[in-house]
């Protein structure tokens, strides 16, 4: 955009911008600012629109002035310099907002301008009692509709408007909602047009998405700039937050001590859901997807390690229609069978109300001046974007009459087409538009424009300020007596060039929204005032099953990792072409296990233990096949068990258990996937290079061993994920022994050499044995070594104490007897044979014992996920027969 | 006429369930003509949780919970019920068709919001002008609204084949109305959304007919099934059925179950299960006419 380039020169006798709202001051006099280069030097709005920093005549609207002059004490080169921070914070923040559709990169990270929108506190005032006064009225509509059905009849509310719409949930009528409240969150679109008044373009109504965005954006942005966030006395939004705690908390069922919350999500899938995950943990809520509630005697229930735990309050982020397969939309898999009945029954409260997207309908915009002077007596304070619904014949009329210049739409959520933004259309479309409107009127609105006004962004060269479109979404919260409004907001920014539509699917970005205050702004925190006293607990919510399932699957990928990690760098380092085929022999082994764990192509993993005596690996007859193969096992994305497929997987589970784990924990596996993506094309990559970022990988699985074992409570959580450790530390262990016994070389050191690499016990080795690796002691210290961390024998013993402290139910006995057997099996062991044999260690009693600990961890994986994971798919059933 | 109505709906199951939800709409509505008493519904196993709620539409929903792991699952409903006769009003002396799709354009009248329910797009049915276009022959210009549907009515007899085998409850009404096949449910949508192509309410009945066993047959009991027709408002006499599968305005021989704007407000037995792998439903209709009580013997 050319308005950012710093290479514009203005022409000579342009007007100067940087002026104060003084009529005095002309740009001669403008000595009383310091001769420097501003940051705003080059800030041009375009003519013809508001821009909300610039008034038409070119000066600085007051309330930007204190902002634009702490921009310029901070100077265009550090401002870029703490952006370019800022970004790497929002990065390993893991802000983001999900795209549809996107397999691989499924978190695209969150684009944040920098530069506030800043509004003036007389004007934010206004603003908040006319909110507050559309989101009563909203409140009373919907309560009439999902009840007595008075507006309607009373010919306030066209019928069509409530009975044609599918989001009317005929199943939700006479569900009365604790207090009343139908609406406990509500958001509002704002533009502001050209005359400087604001407008709502649209009101959500169901399932108001963004605060935690805006909460999010306001701790990046308040860290970029401190000293213009303190100066400027920005109202805080912490308050907010904690009406919306009081307000959730209030509408738990009458007589509810410790009202359970909780947040319910369609899932990692969803576009929003870093910020469901975000919300749930700074309000303190149990995050849960559908499968994780149950309804039983009418009442909701949150299924956990050790039973049944009642839920009072569901906020929801499932869409009305996905939330009961029973009620609402039959082949939802996202929510709760009896849900709906819960609600009649009033023993939970959905907030917002089930139903509610009803008055998301652009088509209400027409209708709520005249609502609000019936139901309210008053006037309509904000007026709403000039909405034409043609279910009113002198309104299908007028649209049809101007449907060059309106904007033609669906009414409702509906499979009828209206026009694209932007869209010019032909004479025979708008024929057919016309057309299509005159069948079914009710099934259309028409909207003008608004024009949206710019502000100023950060220049795409960073350094100075640029004119972008915005809209505002405000946040309001039920409370005791009606409602709050957040003081600030998500802005969001148009991309470069397009006046019309601001999105966040289409690839938009979102800035801060600083409220001024004239008054200094106090400090206001989530946290409980001081001198409360508080119950002290030593334990916290209860896992969700679910979660436990995650949790040990995370441990179980994340040492597949480590064990696939180990096994490749030994092989890269056995394999030089100086040594050519020499090593070959001691490389067996180490492909074979490579093999059967998936990274070389071969034999799936599955059939481990039925491969009987195997010659050496038919593959890799040449070196430079072989080394091929060897860096696909890494990078490949194509390949299932490569390492970079394991970090895609571990990426996916860290994101499933967002809100369970810390920010550095999150990080460290996000992370690990980084040195594994190959871009196409780049440079042409050696052994030694995969050396290095197998390396790499290595210190990235310790970084988050070390995160996980320092600071995670040793709580269920804890305990599941060093169970998925244990289990496939064993698995992996076990699977290089037996190719390692089943090696004409087995005893060779070479080869033993491999061994202790692998189970990362050279060092222990060395300082208990000074002398080369023999076969006795290395397989000793692997199996049966209970001090050594990597041996057989402790991953066992961990699992034993594990299996001690979890959530009794009869059917876990099945895990007691397999492990006992493993154990039993390894206490009867004596590696002393492996010395007298000269051939066929695989059929010792060692190797005996390797092939049975190999079938039975399995079998035990399985029986773990029988006692705690299972959450059965629901389906449903049909009416029968059709006459 | 009087009936004794047995309703039996039986779930198997490959694999165990360990808690399931249901909603029945099995219970006779009351209405003027009809009665109904000593309604029951036995379920197997007992359910934890049993209660009944009126429906949006007024009809009973019966809500039902099995909390315990199961492999089969009954339902039956019985009732006795009386239905009687009603003289059909002159279908001539009804106002003409396009008078009464006025009423429900804009601005609407009062009197008529909850009709109004019944004119729109319903989760199965959207209407389309090839509808209004099969309907046309029957709705000619002044014709009197009830004169209109009887025709439409006795068309979609003649044009159509029943055919139990044709369509499925996922067969689109395009399909229907192209290949000209269906079973009564698919005759009754296919009314409703060609009334509404016109602008006029309809809604969907579901309900039962007497069968008649042939000549010298003993009537079979436990063989009939559950049937759907269509019914049409008019605001000088309220709303009146047709049955489309049979060319018939239905009078002692019908049973009415519940009303809904199409099949999915008024499905007879619906369930979400955790678990249970794949199911097979079979169901078993029974409509005994008796005598009155204490006239025979």
């Amino acid at each position: 955009m050319s308005d950012s380039n710093p290479n514009d020169h203005r022409p000579a006798g342009a007007p100067t911008l940087l002026t104060r709202e003084n009529p005095e001051e002309t740009a001669g006099q403008r000595s009383v600012v310091p001769p420097k280069i501003s940051v705003a030097g080059n800030y041009r709005p375009r003519p013809g629109s508001y821009d909300e920093c610039l008034t038409a005549a070119g000066g600085v609207r007051p309330h930007y002035a204190g902002f634009l002059d702490s921009l310029d004490l901070t100077g265009p080169a550090e401002l870029k310099r703490r952006w370019e921070n800022s970004r790497r914070l929002v990065q390993e923040q893991g802000i983001a907002y999900n795209v549809y559709g996107d397999v691989r990169g499924m978190e695209r990270p969150w684009q944040l301008d920098p530069v506030p929108l800043i509004i003036a506190q007389d004007e934010w005032r206004s603003l908040e009692t006319a909110l507050i006064q559309r989101a009563t009225l909203i409140n009373r509509i919907l309560g009439d509709c999902y009840g007595a059905q008075d507006l309607i009849r009373s010919g306030w509310l066209p019928p069509a408007l409530v009975f044609a719409q599918p989001d009317f949930q005929r199943n939700c009528h006479g569900i009365r909602p604790a207090r009343d409240k139908f609406l406990s969150f509500y958001a509002a679109d704002l533009a502001r047009s050209p005359d400087g008044r604001w407008w709502v373009t649209s009101d959500r109504t169901q399932i108001p998405t963004g605060a935690g965005y805006a909460l999010a954006n306001r701790l990046v942005t308040s860290r970029v700039l401190p000293e213009s966030f303190r100066d400027c006395r920005v109202q805080r939004l912490a308050g907010f937050f904690r009406e919306a705690q009081k307000s959730l908390a209030d509408l738990a069922p009458a007589g509810t001590e410790n009202p359970r919350v909780v947040l319910l999500t369609p899932g990692p899938y969803n576009e929003t859901y870093f910020e469901q995950a975000y919300l749930a943990r700074y309000l303190g809520y149990t995050l849960v997807e559908g499968q994780d509630l149950t309804v039983r005697d009418d009442r909701v229930f949150l299924k956990t390690l050790s039973g049944l735990e009642r839920v009072d309050v569901v906020l929801r982020r499932v869409d009305d229609e996905f939330c009961d397969p029973l009620e609402l939309r039959n082949d939802s898999i996202l929510g709760v069978p009896g849900l709906v009945d819960a609600a009649h029954a009033g023993t939970v409260t959905i907030a917002n109300a089930l139903g509610s997207s009803l008055l998301q309908s652009p088509a209400f915009l027409a209708f709520l001046p005249g609502l609000c002077r019936h139901v309210l007596r008053e006037e309509l304070k904000l007026p709403s974007a000039a909405t034409w619904w043609c279910g009113q014949k002198s309104a299908e009329k007028y649209v049809l009459e101007h449907l060059d210049t309106l904007f033609v739409k669906p009414a409702f959520r509906s499979r009828v087409r209206g026009m694209q933004p932007g869209e010019k259309m032909s004479k025979p479309e708008r024929a057919e538009l016309a057309r299509r409107i005159q069948f079914q009127p009710h099934e259309y609105v028409a909207q003008e424009w608004v024009g949206l006004s710019s502000a100023p962004a950060l220049g795409e060269d960073g350094l100075g300020l640029a004119p972008r479109r915005v809209t505002l979404r405000v946040y309001l919260v039920a409370t005791e007596n009606g409602y709050s409004v957040m003081p600030g907001g998500l802005t969001r920014v148009a991309p470069v060039g397009d006046h019309h539509s601001v999105s966040m699917q289409k690839g938009g970005a979102s800035k801060d929204t600083w409220v001024l205050s004239d008054t200094p702004v106090p400090e206001i925190s989530l946290l409980e005032p001081a001198g409360q006293i508080i119950e002290l607990r030593r334990t916290g919510n209860n896992l969700p099953s679910r979660m436990a399932d995650n949790f040990f699957w995370l441990g179980r990928y994340t040492e597949r990792a480590d064990a696939a990690t180990r096994l490749l760098r030994s092989a890269l380092l056995r394999f030089t072409p100086e040594r050519g085929g020499s090593g070959r022999p001691y490389l067996t082994p180490l492909l074979e296990t490579l093999e059967r764990q998936g990274q070389l192509p071969g034999h799936p993993r599955q059939n481990q233990s039925q491969s009987q005596g195997r010659g050496p690996v038919p593959v890799q007859q040449n070196s430079e096949a072989l080394e091929a193969e060897l860096l696909a096992a890494i990078f490949d994305p194509a390949r299932d068990g490569s390492l970079c497929r394991i970090a895609d997987h571990l990426q996916r589970l860290a994101m499933f258990i967002r809100d369970r784990t810390s920010n550095d924990l999150w990080r460290a596996l996000n992370q690990l996937g980084v040195p594994l993506v190959r871009k196409p094309g780049g440079p042409v990559m050696l052994a030694a290079d995969a050396l290095v970022v197998l390396n790499q990988t290595i210190l990235g699985l310790a970084a988050f061993h070390g995160l996980a074992r320092e600071n995670m409570t040793r709580a269920q959580g804890w305990r599941f994920l060093d169970m998925g450790w244990r289990i496939e530390r064993a698995v992996c262990l076990c699977t290089f022994l037996d190719c390692a016994l089943r090696s004409p070389e087995a005893d060779n050191p070479s080869l033993l050499e491999a061994v202790l690499e692998v189970a990362d016990s050279t060092i222990t080795y060395r300082s208990r044995y000074n002398l080369l690796p023999h076969i006795v002691a290395v397989y000793d210290l692997v199996l049966l070594d209970e001090k050594n961390p990597r041996s057989l024998l402790f991953q066992l013993r961990q699992l034993l104490k594990h299996f001690d402290r979890l959530p009794r139910e009869s059917s876990n006995s099945a895990l007691q007897v397999i492990l006992e057997g493993c154990l039993k099996r390894l206490r009867t062991l004596d590696p002393g044979e492996l010395g007298g044999l000269a051939s066929d260690w695989h059929i010792s009693e060692t190797g005996r014992a390797v092939q049975g600990t190999l079938k039975d961890l399995p079998l035990l994986s399985n029986a773990l996920a029988a006692s705690y994971f299972a959450h059965s798919e629901i389906s449903r059933t049909g009416g029968g027969v059709r006459p | 006429m009087i009936y004794n109505l047995l309703h039996r709906t039986v779930y198997e199951y490959t694999a165990p369930v360990t808690v399931s939800h249901h909603a029945a709409r099995v219970e006779p509505r009351r209405l003027p003509q009809q009665t109904a008493e000593r309604f029951a519904l036995h379920i197997l196993p007992a359910p934890a949780l049993q209660k009944t709620r009126a429906d949006y539409f007024g009809n009973r929903v019966w809500g039902f919970a099995i909390q315990e792991v199961h492999t089969r699952l009954e339902v039956t409903a019985t009732s006795r019920v009386i239905v009687a006769p009603v003289t059909a009003p002159a279908l001539a002396l009804s106002p003409p068709w396009e008078k009464v799709a006025e009423l429900f354009s804009d601005p609407v009248s009062p009197e008529v919001v909850e009709p109004y329910q019944f004119v729109f797009d319903s989760p199965l049915l959207r209407v389309s002008p090839e509808l209004a276009d099969y309907a046309r022959p029957s709705f000619a210009p002044g014709t009197p609204l009830l004169v209109a549907a009887a025709d439409l009515n006795r068309r979609i007899f003649k044009d159509f084949k029943y055919d139990p085998v044709a369509t499925t409850v996922a067969t689109p009404l395009e399909e229907v109305l192209e290949k000209r096949h269906g079973v009564c449910q698919d005759f009754a949508h296919l009314a409703i959304a060609a009334v509404r192509s016109l602008g006029i309410p309809a809604r969907y009945v579901s309900g039962y007919l007497r069968t008649r066993p042939p000549a010298g047959k003993e009537r079979l009991v436990g063989a009939d099934a559950s049937h759907a027709w269509f019914s049409v408002f008019c605001p000088s006499t309220g709303w009146l059925d047709f049955d489309p599968t049979n060319n018939v305005l239905p009078a002692e021989e019908h049973i009415t179950l519940a009303y809904g704007r199409d099949y999915t407000d008024v499905s007879p037995v619906t369930g979400v299960i955790t678990g249970g792998g794949s199911h097979r439903v079979s169901v078993s209709v029974d409509v005994e006419p008796v005598e009155p009580e204490g006239a025979a013997d």
